[in-house]
């Protein structure tokens, strides 16, 4: 067991890789109770969920989510989060668990002020599991009587599970493979019954309890950013790649707004967040320095492993925009000797698409 | 868990089973376990001389890496090329799978290893459980 953001949670149960294999073949199960979750009411939600979010929160209907962010006035990170549109002026913010305090209490100061607005931490009242992998649909299937198969990628509904009512299912996940994520009382007599409840329905897909260590591993692969590797209060958004959920003309002038544009008006930001491929026999991780073929010291890998399915030594890394082109080769510095890599184009792995008969072009979300 | 008898154990986590002037060193099952699956070891050169308590390798998993220590000096008269293709042989034994064999030069810091019983206690606080 570590400590994760103040709680006790498994790296592994049966082995990283197994757990690894089941998500991306048949399905596997995570409790993700730590994440957090903070919900805002009232006839001015949705002014507050403009200001305090970058994505364009207009554009979700009723049962739709979306990948946003918090930024600070420097356009860096305060989190990365789920932005769920429960109803009209009714929103569900899904926040990182190491980063709740800080969440809460700036989510108060930036919109606090507001009226017309009740915001509420509403974290302790879930057990959140994650059913993730191809399998995901037929396992969920057995034990509720809502129709999964309706509910498309990232948009969620309520309805019986495991016996209880009115339990939000969503269409979302980090492993970058279909699956859904459950929103059930965090009371730990339901919890353990809808966690055992799940495993069996999923036994004959071959379900199995997966831990921290394969959830970082399969978020890797789908190169989704992790809070304190690949985003924080020290990058900004165009740095870290995720301009595609920053709407600068939404119409609000949305807290980190300015600061982004100024950078975009003085030629972008400097360095960018790319994916790695070790070349030679090596493995990058978390706060190796990336070199130039000259030697020169040029970022930092935030997040590397091997990645057990797409079987390949893979990292996301730091570089100076002038490195930023997929075939450009860099060198990693692992353990004192110089390993070489090349920039490759990400996600590292990509789930087909359920019934797509062409190989058209498929655009990436980071949470899907 | 299991710590066979005729292995002497290395703070660092390696057995060492000596025979005359003849060492064979791995690690134990309480490292293999807290590595995780294996995925790669870094295995010195036949003919390299290492000090008592020096590095001669790495083993890495999916989620660490961890430096190897010789628990006592000499020359490599053997290394296990084997584990370049199977690593995880370790994690499923990892009492049976030697990874250098070693002349021995200095067995001063062989006396300073624990027995099984020894290390097993040691893990055992290490751990806290």
């Amino acid at each position: 067991m570590v400590d994760f953001g103040g709680w006790d949670m498994p790296v592994q149960y049966r082995g990283l890789i197994e757990e690894h294999m089941a998500v991306r073949t048949g399905v596997g199960v995570f409790d993700v109770s730590h994440m957090g979750d903070i919900q805002l009411r009232g006839p001015n939600s949705l002014a507050a969920v403009q200001k305090l979010l970058m994505n364009d929160a207009s554009k979700l209907q009723i049962g739709q989510a979306h990948y946003s962010a918090m930024l600070y006035p420097n356009g860096t990170f305060v989190d990365d989060v789920v932005l769920h549109k429960l109803g009209e002026n009714d929103y569900l913010i899904v926040i990182n668990a190491g980063t709740r305090e800080k969440d809460v209490q700036w989510v108060r100061k930036t919109i606090g002020g507001m009226g017309g607005l009740h915001i509420t931490d509403v974290s302790d009242y879930y057990t959140q599991i994650a059913i993730q992998g191809p399998k995901a649909q037929a396992t969920l299937q057995k034990l509720t009587p809502v129709d999964l198969g309706p509910i498309k990628n990232y948009w969620f509904t309520w309805g019986q599970v495991c016996g209880l009512h009115n339990v939000l299912i969503a269409r979302t996940g980090y492993t970058g493979e279909d699956g859904f994520e459950i929103y059930v009382p965090a009371d730990e007599a339901t919890s353990a019954r809808v966690w055992g409840e799940v495993l069996a329905a999923g036994e004959e897909f071959g379900a199995i309890p997966c831990g921290l260590g394969a959830r970082n591993t399969l978020r890797l692969e789908a190169a989704m950013a992790l809070y304190g590797h690949e985003i924080s209060d020290t990058l900004n958004v165009w740095e870290a790649n995720l301009g595609r959920y920053c709407k600068m003309e939404k119409g609000v002038d949305f807290v980190g707004r300015e600061a982004l544009a100024k950078v975009q008006e003085s030629g972008g930001p400097a360095k960018r967040l790319v994916g790695l491929e070790m070349v030679e026999r090596g493995i990058g991780r978390d706060g190796y320095a990336v070199f130039s073929l000259e030697g020169e010291r040029i970022g930092e890998i935030t997040s590397g492993s091997p990645g057990p399915f797409v079987k390949k030594n893979i990292a996301l890394a730091y570089v100076p925009v002038s490195f930023v082109e997929p075939g450009t080769e860099v060198a990693v510095e692992v353990r004192g000797q110089m390993v070489k890599a090349v920039v490759v184009a990400t996600p590292f792995y990509k789930r087909a698409k359920l019934g797509a008969v062409a190989a058209a072009p498929v655009v990436t979300a980071p949470l899907s | 868990m299991s710590y066979p008898e005729t292995y002497k154990y290395a703070k660092s986590h390696e057995w060492l089973l000596l025979e005359g002037d003849a060492a064979t060193v791995g690690i134990t099952d309480y490292a293999q376990e807290s590595l995780g699956d294996i995925v790669f070891v870094e295995l010195p050169k036949v003919g390299q001389e290492i000090a008592a308590g020096a590095t001669f390798g790495s083993v890495e998993s999916v989620k660490a890496v961890s430096d190897l220590y010789s628990p006592v000096g000499g020359t490599v008269t053997a290394v296990n090329s084997a584990l370049n293709d199977a690593p995880e042989t370790i994690n499923t034994a990892a009492n049976a799978t030697w990874i250098i064999k070693l002349k021995v030069a200095d067995a001063a810091g062989a006396d300073s290893l624990l027995d099984a019983a020894a290390y097993e206690k040691f893990v055992a606080e290490e751990t806290g459980h």
